[in-house]
C-alpha cells in the first residue's frame, strides 16, 4: 500500500505544521486558563487557606452530614436527569435523521428556541405547569384525578432540569445518528433479524457513542445546576450549587464555599474515570462507515 | 468435487413484475426463470431496473403487480429477515461494531445456532473466501477486497439456498476485481447454490454468468448464454450493450431474400430480411470487419470506404475507429501481425454479408449507452 500513497511530507514539514496547527487553539487556550484555571486554582488555595490554612473545610464538610446528603441527592438528580434526556431525545434525534429537511429544520428550531430563551424564563414558566394550582394540576383534576405535588419535589426539579438540557442530549446523538449508514440494518434484515432484533444489535450499539457523549454533558451540566433547582424545588430538593450559594454569598464563608466545590470536582472527576472503561471500548468498536 | 453441491438451490420465477414509483416504472412486465444451482446475472445500465429486481427478491422492495416465487413457494409480502437469502452489497455493509468472526457469526446467532457448530461454521466460511486468519479483525482494519470476501461468507455461512450479489466489485480495482470474479466463481461450484449477480459491466457478466439477463428501462430485452447474446442478439440494444459493434444506418432497399443499405452513395447488402414493418439497421462485430488500403484485393461482399479517427494501441492487437461518409463511427479490431494505419488514413471495411445482423431500428439503445 505504501506505494501508493503519495509524497508524504517531510518529518520537519510536519513538525511545523503541528505547531501551527497547535497555535490555532491558543485563543482558546488563554480564555480558559484566565476563566477557569485561575479562579479554580484561588478556590482551591482558599478552600485550603480560610479562615487559616490546613484541612479544616473539609472537616466541616464531611463531618455534617447533612452535606453529604445533598452531595449524594445532588448525584441522583443529575443521573435520573440524564436518564429522562436519554429516553427522550433518542427518538427525537432518530426521527431527525429519517425525516427530509424541511422537517427536520423544524424539529432543530424545536430543539434550539429553548436556547434563545433565558434559563429563568423558562423555569418560571415550569413554576405555572407544575404548581399546585397550575396547568398540569388542572387539567388532572378537571379530568376527575387527584392532584399531584410536582413543585418543589425532586420529580418536578428532574422535569425542569431535563427539558432545560434536553438540546444537549439530542444534539451530539443526532450528529452521531446521521453518521449510522441505515444500509447495515438492511443487511441485518437480510441475514435474518427481525426489525426489533437488527435495532438492539445494530443500529443501538452504533448510535452508543452519542448517546454517551450527550450523556456526559447532561450529567456534568446538571451537576452544577442552580436556578432551577432553586426555583423548582424545596428543602428536600436542595442541590449541593444552593448549598455554596449559601455558603458564600450569606455566610461569607468562602472556604467552605471552595471545599464543597472542589469536593464536587474530585467526585465527578472519579464518576467518569471509572465510566471511562465502558465507553472507551464500546467506542473504538464503533468504527464509523 | 464437493458432495454437497448437488441441487442446494432454489429455482426463481418472476412471473410479469411490475413496480412504480409514482408515474415512474421501474419495472415494467418482468418475467423471468432462474434454475436452481444457476449463475444468473442481471445486467444493463444504471436505471435500468436491475437492482430493482434483485430487491425485489431480497424483500427490500415490494412489488406493484406480478407474482414471485423463490423455490416454488410465493414471498410476495414475505419480510426480508424471513426470506432465508443471503445478499452481498456493493457497499459491503459489515458490522463496523464487530469482529470479522462475530459478523459472520451473526446470522447464526440469529437462528440460534450452538456456539460449537457455529465456531466451525464460521471458521469454514472464512476459509472458503481465504480469510481465515482475520477472525479476530475489524472490518476498518481490513481493505476493500478483503471486506468483501467478508461480506460473501457472512451471506453464505447460513446455507441459503440463493445468493444475491449486487455490484459486490463495483468499489474494487480492476486487478482485484478480476481476481475475485474468479473466486466468485470458484464458490459458486463449490457451493451449488442459486446466484443472482447484479452488474453493469458486461465482461464481468460474460466472466461469471451462466446466463444474462439484459435489462433496459425496466424491462428485459434478452435472457441467454454470453455466446449466445454475442452472436444473436434480439434487440439492438443487446447488440450494442454486449460487446463492442458497429452500427450501420441507411436507405433501405429490400426484396425477397435481402436487404441492402446505401451509406453515403455506397451500398452494402445481407442475405436476409427482417420480418414485420420495422425499419433494418445492420450491426457488426469487429473481428468481422477487415480493414484495407483503398484498392487493394479484398475477401468479403460488401465495402465501405472512410477514415481512420481514433487508432488504440490493445497489445494484442489494435483497435480503429473509422469515420464512415455519413458521419457515423464503425469499430473495427486487426490483430497484430496485420498493417497498421495512421490518423486521417483513407481505408476500406470489408466484410461479408452474412456476418451482419439485420436489426430493427431503436433509437433508444444509442441514448441509454454512456
Amino acid at each position: 500500500m505504501s506505494a501508493l500513497e503519495p509524497t508524504t511530507p517531510s518529518a520537519l514539514q510536519r513538525a511545523g505544521w503541528a505547531w501551527r496547527s497547535y497555535a490555532l487553539t491558543l485563543p482558546a487556550l488563554l480564555l480558559l486558563v484566565a476563566v477557569i484555571g485561575y479562579p479554580l486554582l484561588t478556590i482551591v488555595l482558599r478552600s485550603l487557606s480560610e479562615p487559616q490554612w490546613g484541612l479544616q473545610n473539609y472537616a466541616w464538610f464531611f463531618g455534617a452530614p447533612v452535606n453529604l446528603t445533598v452531595l449524594q441527592r445532588t448525584f441522583t438528580i443529575s443521573a435520573w436527569v440524564t436518564v429522562v434526556c436519554v429516553l427522550c431525545a433518542y427518538p427525537y434525534a432518530y426521527l431527525m435523521t429519517a425525516v427530509g429537511p424541511r422537517v427536520r429544520l423544524v424539529l432543530v428550531l424545536c430543539v434550539l428556541i429553548p436556547f434563545w430563551v433565558s434559563g429563568v424564563v423558562r423555569t418560571l414558566s415550569w413554576v405555572i405547569l407544575l404548581q399546585d394550582s397550575g396547568v398540569i394540576n388542572s387539567l388532572l383534576r378537571s379530568a376527575g384525578f387527584d392532584g399531584v405535588r410536582l413543585i418543589r419535589t425532586q420529580t418536578g426539579v428532574v422535569i425542569g432540569m431535563a427539558q432545560v438540557l434536553l438540546p444537549f442530549m439530542i444534539l451530539p446523538l443526532y450528529s452521531v445518528m446521521k453518521g449510522i449508514d441505515l444500509r447495515l440494518v438492511q443487511a441485518a434484515r437480510s441475514l435474518g433479524a427481525r426489525p426489533s432484533r437488527a435495532f438492539f444489535t445494530v443500529y443501538l450499539p452504533l448510535s452508543l457513542p452519542g448517546v454517551y457523549a450527550g450523556a456526559i454533558i447532561v450529567f456534568i451540566l446538571a451537576l452544577g445546576f442552580y436556578i432551577t433547582p432553586a426555583l423548582l424545588g424545596g428543602p428536600r430538593s436542595t442541590m449541593l450549587s444552593t448549598l455554596v450559594q449559601t455558603q458564600v454569598l450569606s455566610l461569607l464563608q468562602w472556604g467552605r464555599g471552595g471545599a464543597m466545590g472542589v469536593v464536587l470536582l474530585i467526585a465527578t472527576f472519579v464518576l467518569l474515570a471509572l465510566a471511562a472503561p465502558v465507553m472507551r471500548s464500546r467506542y473504538r468498536d464503533a468504527g464509523r462507515r | 468435487m464437493n458432495p454437497r453441491a448437488e441441487n442446494r438451490g432454489a429455482a426463481i420465477d418472476l412471473d410479469t413484475v411490475s413496480k412504480a414509483y409514482g408515474s415512474f416504472k421501474a419495472l415494467d412486465g418482468v418475467s423471468l426463470r432462474i434454475e436452481p444451482g444457476e449463475f444468473m446475472t442481471l445486467l444493463g445500465p444504471s436505471g435500468s431496473g436491475k437492482t430493482t429486481t434483485l430487491n425485489v427478491i431480497a424483500g427490500f422492495t415490494d412489488v406493484t403487480s406480478g407474482s414471485l416465487l423463490v423455490g416454488g413457494k410465493s414471498v410476495v409480502g414475505v419480510p426480508a429477515h424471513k426470506r432465508n437469502i443471503g445478499v452481498v452489497f456493493q457497499h459491503y455493509a459489515l458490522f463496523p461494531h464487530m469482529t470479522v468472526g462475530r459478523n459472520v457469526a451473526y446470522p447464526l446467532t440469529l437462528r440460534g445456532i450452538k456456539q460449537d457448530e457455529r465456531k466451525k461454521r464460521v471458521a469454514r466460511a472464512l476459509d472458503m473466501v481465504k480469510m481465515g486468519d482475520f477472525a479476530h479483525r475489524y472490518p476498518s482494519e481490513l481493505s476493500g477486497g478483503q471486506q468483501q470476501r467478508v461480506a460473501l461468507a457472512r451471506a453464505i455461512v447460513f446455507d441459503p439456498p440463493l445468493l444475491l450479489m449486487d455490484e459486490p466489485l463495483g468499489a474494487l480495482d480492476k486487478k482485484l476485481r478480476e481476481w475475485l470474479q474468479l473466486e466468485i466463481k470458484r464458490i459458486h461450484r463449490e457451493l451449488g447454490t442459486t446466484f443472482v449477480y447484479v452488474t453493469h459491466d458486461q465482461e464481468e457478466a460474460l466472466v461469471l454468468s451462466d446466463r444474462i439477463a439484459v435489462f433496459n428501462r425496466g424491462r428485459i430485452e434478452q435472457v441467454g448464454t454470453g455466446r449466445q447474446l454475442y452472436d444473436e442478439p434480439a434487440t439492438l440494444f443487446v447488440g450494442r450493450f454486449i460487446g463492442d459493434s458497429t452500427v450501420l444506418r441507411g436507405e433501405v432497399k429490400s426484396d425477397g431474400t435481402s436487404t441492402a443499405l446505401t451509406i453515403a452513395g455506397e451500398t452494402v447488402s445481407a442475405p436476409r430480411r427482417l420480418a414485420g414493418e420495422a425499419h433494418p439497421v445492420m450491426l457488426l462485430r469487429p473481428e468481422k470487419v477487415a480493414i484495407r488500403r483503398p484498392g487493394q484485393d479484398a475477401a468479403g461482399t460488401n465495402r465501405l470506404s472512410g477514415t481512420i479517427a481514433e487508432a488504440i494501441y490493445l497489445g494484442s492487437g489494435s483497435k480503429y475507429e473509422v469515420k464512415l461518409g455519413d458521419g457515423s463511427t464503425a469499430i473495427v479490431r486487426s490483430p497484430l501481425a496485420g498493417e497498421s494505419f495512421g490518423l486521417g488514413e483513407k481505408v476500406e471495411l470489408c466484410f461479408d454479408g452474412a456476418d451482419a445482423k439485420l436489426l430493427p431500428d431503436d433509437s433508444t439503445a444509442d441514448t441509454t449507452l454512456t
